[in-house]
């Protein structure tokens, strides 16, 4: 059974329609590349599977909790999956270990002592248990968004979603943050990101999805998809982008 | 609560009140104007004026902007013909509304001339240009009109402040309210309609400043 | 004349201005909490309470304080009790200040990055969950210079007072001014104090508003 499940999703932005039917199913511990250019809608598909856009039409659902508009439901489906942005967007207020303690602490709850344990792993696993203290402005690009995963990942969602994760960040700070998600993976976890880095989506992922003007062009495994493209279109961006 | 309003009174003393709002227009037109010329002179003055003349202008901004208008006006109309100085109530008025404006906009005007690239400096330099046509032609222009919305915001400031001069008996909106209500006994009424006429010169004053800045800085790329 | 010394000018406006600053700060206190009442209504998801505070808010900045210190003392009237200038004065620029300390803060709110909301979003916070704790601990920081710059308007403000009989340190200005005929140094004076009570609200508004600056520059 698939774990995310996208099904004839459409999105309009006033006369503009973003998304124009898309269907994706996703299976538990996949790690699907999205990618296509500017304006291809794939950041849109991401956002609206995290329920940051709502819907025009179609359905998503995600280990069985539907996208509807209400708190309720929006609070539950979120439950399951975490999102990373390209712009780290941690709380400039917190410290990291904050940043990592606060969702778990409203959301869900969970004990100050037990919040702080766990922020405490997640940092380690990002290897920065040191920087517990650290405020946001005082830490690189590449260790803010390794502190935005570990944020993500203390929710203990079922997947995440990654928005262009490394576009903001200068290049030599972009490997340190794709090590972090390439374990991820091999952990298991369910994995859905737009990117540009098409080098790590051949190496990492085990589907690619090609996005143009709002639909699914080309999908499929990494080596069929880079090796063989079928489309022009894939095949330009492709060449556009190596 | 007892008490049947009673409008009637409109129908006698509205040429009063026309005639209070078009000194307050008069005021406003002319310390607008006026203060927001003293406004970019002071503002020049502070970013590249001479040496001198910066902390001068620095002194009289913080005097103006850290006391009330009222007393202002108080001191100009009252205080200085100690000194030989005398005018009218209305040359007061305007005078106090012009150097009250001419601070405000003197900080409005600066924060928009600091917010100019320095690259926009070196270029005008670099043309041959002097500091002074660099300022007017390549600075100014593209200051104010990234700062027009505050300095607007600011004019109307003044003209709804300006309400204070019918104490200095100028003839404007208030002093024919105050006038008004003085024969009539209808207190409440007269300023309530007094009140909603400010409203509308405060609505109408922003949107002609609006149609102005238009006019003014067409069409040049955003910010 | 002869009989008033300067110190004499300078006893009396000191001790009206204690009138002054006790308005000022009831009128800042009091706005502070109306305006944050306001500014949950303006911020909050309810189309009603968000017209009826920008109405509101129009209505104040929109007309002089002179005419609603008129319309406060007055309209109190119409209740038929005599109305003290004390209540009207405080009534009106509590209400006045409110107005203003709403829009500012509004801006403050609205000054937080999107990305801020989403984020927390993303992890499964409610509308006051986020407020509480991810946006007005942000906004309350930006918040504090431009607050009190205001205050140093509620200051001046204070002086319109004088207009419907508040003996504060204005109306003091002109009653000493009546009694010794010295227009020029009373007038003098009391702007001088306004000053010495306004720059002071002023400079730590702009040191606050530099050390902010400084901070954000840091990220």
């Amino acid at each position: 059974m698939s774990l995310i499940e996208i099904t004839e999703v459409k999105k309009r932005f006033g006369n503009n329609e973003v998304l124009k039917g898309i269907n994706i199913d996703v299976a538990p511990g996949e790690v699907i590349a999205v990618i296509g250019k500017s304006g291809s809608g794939k950041s849109t598909l991401l956002r609206c599977i995290n329920g940051l856009e709502t819907i025009d039409e179609g359905s998503i659902s995600v280990a069985g909790a539907q996208l509807l508009p209400d708190e309720l439901h929006l609070k539950a489906l979120r439950l399951k999956v975490g999102m990373i942005f390209q712009g780290f967007n941690l709380f400039p207020h917190l410290t990291a270990g904050r940043n990592v303690m606060l969702s778990q602490m409203v959301v869900k709850k969970t004990p100050k002592a037990e919040a702080e344990a766990m922020a405490r792993r997640q940092l380690e696993r990002v290897g920065l248990a040191h920087k517990f203290d650290a405020y946001p402005d005082q830490l690189s690009g590449g260790q803010q968004q390794r502190v935005a995963i570990a944020r993500a990942l203390a929710m203990q969602p079922i997947a995440l979603l990654c928005d262009e994760i490394t576009s903001a960040l200068d290049p030599e700070l972009v490997s340190e943050v794709l090590a972090v998600v390439k374990e991820l993976a091999g952990e298991g976890m369910t994995l859905m990101m737009v990117t540009h880095e098409m080098r790590f989506a051949r190496d990492v992922c085990s589907r690619v999805v090609f996005m143009h003007q709002g639909r699914v062009h080309e999908i499929g495994p990494p080596e069929e998809v880079f090796a063989s493209p079928k489309t022009p279109e894939l095949q330009q961006f492709l060449g556009v982008t190596h | 609560m007892n008490y049947a309003f009673d409008f009637g009174w409109l129908l006698d003393y509205w040429p009063v009140l026309v005639k209070g709002i078009a000194v307050t227009l008069e005021l406003t037109l002319v310390g607008g104007v006026l203060g927001v010329s003293l406004g970019v002179a002071c503002a020049w003055a502070r970013a590249l004026g001479p040496g001198w003349l910066r902390p001068v202008v620095a002194a009289y901004v913080e005097l103006i902007r850290n006391t009330p208008f009222l007393i202002q006006l108080f001191f100009i109309f009252f205080g200085l013909p100690a000194l030989g100085v005398r005018m009218g109530e209305l040359e007061a008025a305007n005078l106090a509304m012009v150097i009250n404006l001419g601070a405000y906009g003197c900080e409005i005007v600066r924060a928009g001339i600091q917010a100019t690239p320095k690259g926009q400096f070196e270029a005008g330099a670099s043309l041959g240009m002097s500091r002074i046509q660099t300022f007017w032609y390549v600075v100014l222009i593209p200051a104010l009109q990234r700062i027009w919305p505050a300095l607007s915001s600011q004019i109307v400031i003044v003209m709804l402040g300006s309400a204070a001069v019918s104490q200095i008996a100028a003839e404007d909106l208030t002093f024919a309210a105050n006038f008004i209500q003085s024969r009539t006994f209808r207190a409440f009424e007269t300023y309530f309609v007094a009140t909603l006429i400010y409203l509308a010169l405060a609505i109408a004053l922003r949107q002609g400043l609006r149609g102005l800045g238009w006019t003014l800085f067409p069409k040049r790329t955003a910010r | 004349m002869s009989e008033f010394t300067t110190w004499d000018i300078v006893r009396n406006l000191l001790l009206a201005a204690r009138w002054t600053i006790l308005l000022s700060i009831v009128s800042f206190i009091g706005g502070g909490l109306v305006g944050a009442a306001l500014l949950f209504a303006r911020i909050g998801k309810r189309r009603l309470g968000q017209i009826f505070v920008k109405t509101y808010v129009e209505l104040f900045q929109g007309t002089p304080l002179l005419m609603q210190l008129f319309l406060a003392f007055f309209g109190l009237g119409l209740f038929g009790i005599d109305v003290p200038a004390w209540l009207a004065a405080g009534l009106a620029l509590i209400l006045w200040s409110a107005a203003f300390l709403t829009e500012i803060w509004r801006g403050c709110v609205e000054a937080i990055a999107r990305g801020q909301w989403e984020a927390s979003s993303s992890l499964g916070m409610g509308y006051i969950q986020q407020m509480r704790h991810v946006i007005l601990p942000q906004a309350l920081r930006i918040a504090v210079p431009p607050t009190v710059g205001f205050s140093v308007q509620v200051v001046k403000g204070t002086a319109l007072t004088s207009i419907i009989g508040f003996v504060e340190l204005s109306k003091a200005g002109t009653v000493v001014t009546n009694a010794t005929f010295e227009p020029f140094k009373v007038y003098g004076l009391v702007a001088l104090i306004y000053f010495c009570l306004c720059w002071p609200l002023s400079k730590s508004s702009q040191i606050l508003e530099r050390k902010l600056n400084v901070a954000h520059r840091n990220h």
